[in-house]
């Protein structure tokens, strides 16, 4: 319950924050909740498009693994995103 | 408009699609499945088609596609897709169908709402007539989530019906669910855009996909496709209405799935992952080690494959063919109790007395046959290493088992959703050697099978990437035949020779992919993954996948242990293979400091790994000697049926390049240990 709950508060929040950055993916800590600003070029950006993970999407930081790997969670949906791939990635943390 | 592309689509997109005329017929009303990837869609497949499916592959690709007569209604399968937006090849075979589709069945995973609504509005935006069947209610329920379908509905636009595909709850619906199939609610900007484009486009399911960029579309129809800001725009405010919806529809009562989730979380992190991946690894060992590779393999190979099957085949050719027989009688301590030989200088048919007290004498318990064929061509196809029976022995009665335990495994660890875990926990320790966390599932499969491994580096995103896993297959990695032999040798050795194998082979294998990473040019692909629930795998769909594969690994493999085989034998009649023995056997003595016989065991390695091991039991060895020999052999080159599917994989150069690495890798390392050690 308090996930969805959190997660409409921050459905408000995206409108106006999107375009913002305040951070890259691999900085994001466990638990942050955040919104996806800026997307790699190239190829790897329509792969994050499939999996639904678009500017202006909002998910949780589901964990952030020893050496950076992250897992994002944005409803029951899960995706692991290497450290790399993180730094790539800039966000905006709420 | 709504309903125009019907109609319009005959007259006017004709070129691309017609050669989909074969595939879908004009006549009658054509109902199109579709789907994200694992929402059970085939089930409902099934359903529709009865026995009669129609499997063929898509014009111009290898997607496979099934159709089906379904009272006066063509039912087409498409393969899973995460949207219409070309891609991939199957999400163009996808497109290409839906836009000739009179109504489409979205079939949506109720447990991916979130997922799969994306494709869902993306149909309805085309303005397809659509219906919704929402499956996986009953695992809804278990999990406490409850969907408003009757809400869902509202926000579509379209019918909602709910299903259970695994006991076919709501397949009572379906025939409803076809003929209610009716255009949605669309978004408004969208929709404005789309009249917009209209003029350029020969239906609105194609002036959508125009407006997303989509380049096949836009060739189409003489015109140019949408720009990447359009798309992500487009894209965007499609992903905040699906969230919107699922807010409005889906409420979760309790934490779901508590106890799957948490081992989801665990084997994520090193501190709990690490134990939770040795706990497999002891579940591993006990079924591919002990109850497959000993005893399935035990029975398969030597009682049906060596005793039965090759035993039957080299006497019938020893009946017309110049054989030596020799038969040992050996006790259950592997003692030999009596040894006979049997001359047939023309041929056992000529000499029946003779036959006959072979025949009775090889009949007893605990016998074991050895052919000597004299004719060198008798020698290639039926002899030791014959291409006809080594190697139809190796391939069904030794390596198929072990293969298909492994896919079995596999299958297990994948559908449980375990393996995408294991993949995210190892990839930051995989990232120091340029690759990434799913470099650990060919990896995993080496040590089953290194053939079957090399074939399975074609996951890996990156030729790069490929490169390395496939070269640390071929150098460290020992396969499952090899590990049991290695093993029964350091039985009773103690601890040393262990640690002093491990350590050594774990040293290589950090050396050896340090400077591959650095290198080899180019960059790895980094990790992105969607990580499914924790489950119980459904043991229908695992076996199914483990034939499937253990199939298809036959089929590309097979062949070439044929080739392997004809090779070594023509090696050995031509007196080359004595000649590398020959030339080998100083390095062994006076290099590695082992018996001058150890060389033999090196030139059997080329041809079967635990050939190469085997060979070594005989032998009076030291603790040493044996540590040193098998750090050699698990170093030395790969199998001949390895090598020869790692060069059609990697290209000449590759090939050649890592197997001759091997033969300098292992002597350099084994001789290094010899000198520390011995």
């Amino acid at each position: 319950m308090n996930t969805l709950v959190a997660e409409r508060k921050i459905e408000n929040f995206v409108n106006d924050s999107t375009g913002i950055s305040n951070a890259t993916l691999n900085n994001a800590k466990k638990g942050n909740f955040l919104t996806i600003t800026q997307l790699p070029e190239g190829n790897i950006r329509s792969q994050l498009i499939r999996l639904g993970l678009l500017k202006g999407q909002n998910a949780e930081c589901l964990e952030r693994l020893p050496g950076g790997t992250i897992i994002l969670q944005k409803h029951r949906q899960e995706i692991a995103i290497g450290s790399d791939l993180a730094r790539q990635i800039d966000i905006y943390i709420h | 408009m709504n309903n125009s592309d019907s109609t319009s689509r005959d007259s006017r997109s004709a070129d691309n699609l017609s050669l989909l005329t074969n595939l879908i017929s004009d006549k009658k009303e054509t109902v199109v499945l579709c789907g994200n990837p694992n929402v059970g869609k085939s089930v409902f497949f099934n359903h529709f088609s009865g026995l009669y499916v129609d499997v063929s592959n898509f014009p111009g690709t290898t997607v496979s596609i099934s159709k089906a007569d379904y009272k006066e209604i063509e039912i087409i399968d498409t393969p899973g897709v995460y949207g219409v937006s070309g891609f991939n090849e199957e999400e163009k075979v996808a497109r290409d169908i839906i836009l000739k589709a009179d109504k489409v069945i979205n079939v949506v995973n109720a447990l991916y709402l979130e997922r799969d609504l994306f494709l869902t509005l993306q149909l309805i935006e085309m303005g397809k007539k659509v219906t919704v069947v929402l499956n996986f209610m009953d695992e809804i329920k278990r999990k406490g989530i409850k969907i408003d379908s009757a809400k869902l509905s509202n926000l579509l636009g379209v019918e909602v019906y709910e299903t259970s595909a695994v006991n076919k709850q709501g397949f009572d619906q379906l025939d409803l669910a076809i003929a209610s199939a009716a255009t949605g609610q669309r978004n408004f900007d969208i929709k404005i855009m789309i009249q917009q484009t209209m003029h350029e486009a020969a239906s609105e399911a194609e002036a959508l996909l125009i407006l997303e960029g989509d380049e096949d579309i836009s060739k189409k129809n003489n015109t140019y496709p949408g720009s990447a800001d359009k798309r992500e725009k487009i894209y965007i405010e499609r992903r905040n209405r699906v969230s919107e919806i699922v807010d409005a529809v889906e409420f979760e009562d309790s934490k779901k799935g508590e106890l799957f989730n948490k081992i989801g979380r665990w084997s994520l992190q090193p501190l709990t992952g690490i134990p939770i991946l040795a706990f497999i690894l002891i579940l591993l060992y006990f079924f591919i080690g002990d109850f497959i590779s000993q005893r399935v393999v035990g029975f398969t190979e030597t009682e049906i494959g060596v005793n039965l099957f090759e035993y039957h085949v080299k006497s019938f050719i020893a009946d017309f063919s110049e054989t030596t027989i020799t038969v040992d009688i050996v006790d259950s301590n592997d003692e030999i109790i009596s040894s006979k030989e049997f001359l047939f200088p023309d041929g056992m048919n000529s000499d029946e007395n003779l036959k006959n007290e072979f025949k009775d004498f090889s009949s007893q318990n605990g016998s074991s046959t050895d052919f000597q064929f004299g004719n060198p061509i008798v020698r290639v196809f039926f002899g030791e290493f014959g291409v006809i029976t080594m190697t139809v022995t190796y391939l069904i009665f030794l390596l198929l088992p072990l293969v298909m335990g492994f896919y079995f495994v596999m299958a297990l660890l994948e559908d449980s959703g375990y393996l995408p875990r294991l993949a995210t926990m190892l990839d930051r320790t995989l990232n120091k050697i340029g690759l990434n966390g799913k470099a650990v599932i060919p990896i995993m499969l080496g040590f089953g099978c290194i053939t079957m491994a090399n074939v399975t580096t074609r996951i890996l995103g990156t030729n790069r990437e490929r490169s390395i896993v496939t070269a640390i297959l071929q150098f460290v990695i020992p396969c499952s035949a090899q590990l049991a032999v290695i093993a029964a040798l350091l039985s009773g050795a103690g601890p040393m020779p262990l640690i002093i194998y491990v350590v050594t082979i774990f040293s290589v294998l950090v050396v050896l992919s340090t400077i591959l990473n650095k290198s080899l040019p180019g960059e790895s692909s980094p990790l992105l993954i969607d990580l499914p629930n924790i489950n119980i795998p459904r043991f229908d769909n695992v076996l199914k996948k483990t034939a499937f594969r253990s199939w298809g690994f036959m089929q590309e493999a097979g062949a070439w242990f044929f080739v392997g085989a004809l090779g070594v034998g023509i090696l050995d009649i031509t007196g080359l293979l004595f000649y590398i023995q020959e030339v080998l056997a100083p390095l062994t003595t006076k290099w590695l400091l082992l018996p001058k016989e150890a060389s033999t065991a090196f030139v059997m390695g080329m041809v079967r790994r635990d050939f190469g091991a085997a060979g070594l039991f005989d032998m009076n060895m030291t603790i040493e000697q044996i540590t040193v020999a098998i750090i050699t052999i698990t170093l030395f080159v790969p199998c001949i049926a390895a090598f020869v599917v790692m060069l059609k994989e990697r290209g000449w150069k590759e090939g050649w390049a890592i197997w001759f690495g091997t033969w300098f890798t292992a002597f350099l390392i084994g001789g290094i240990v010899a000198r520390i050690i011995i």
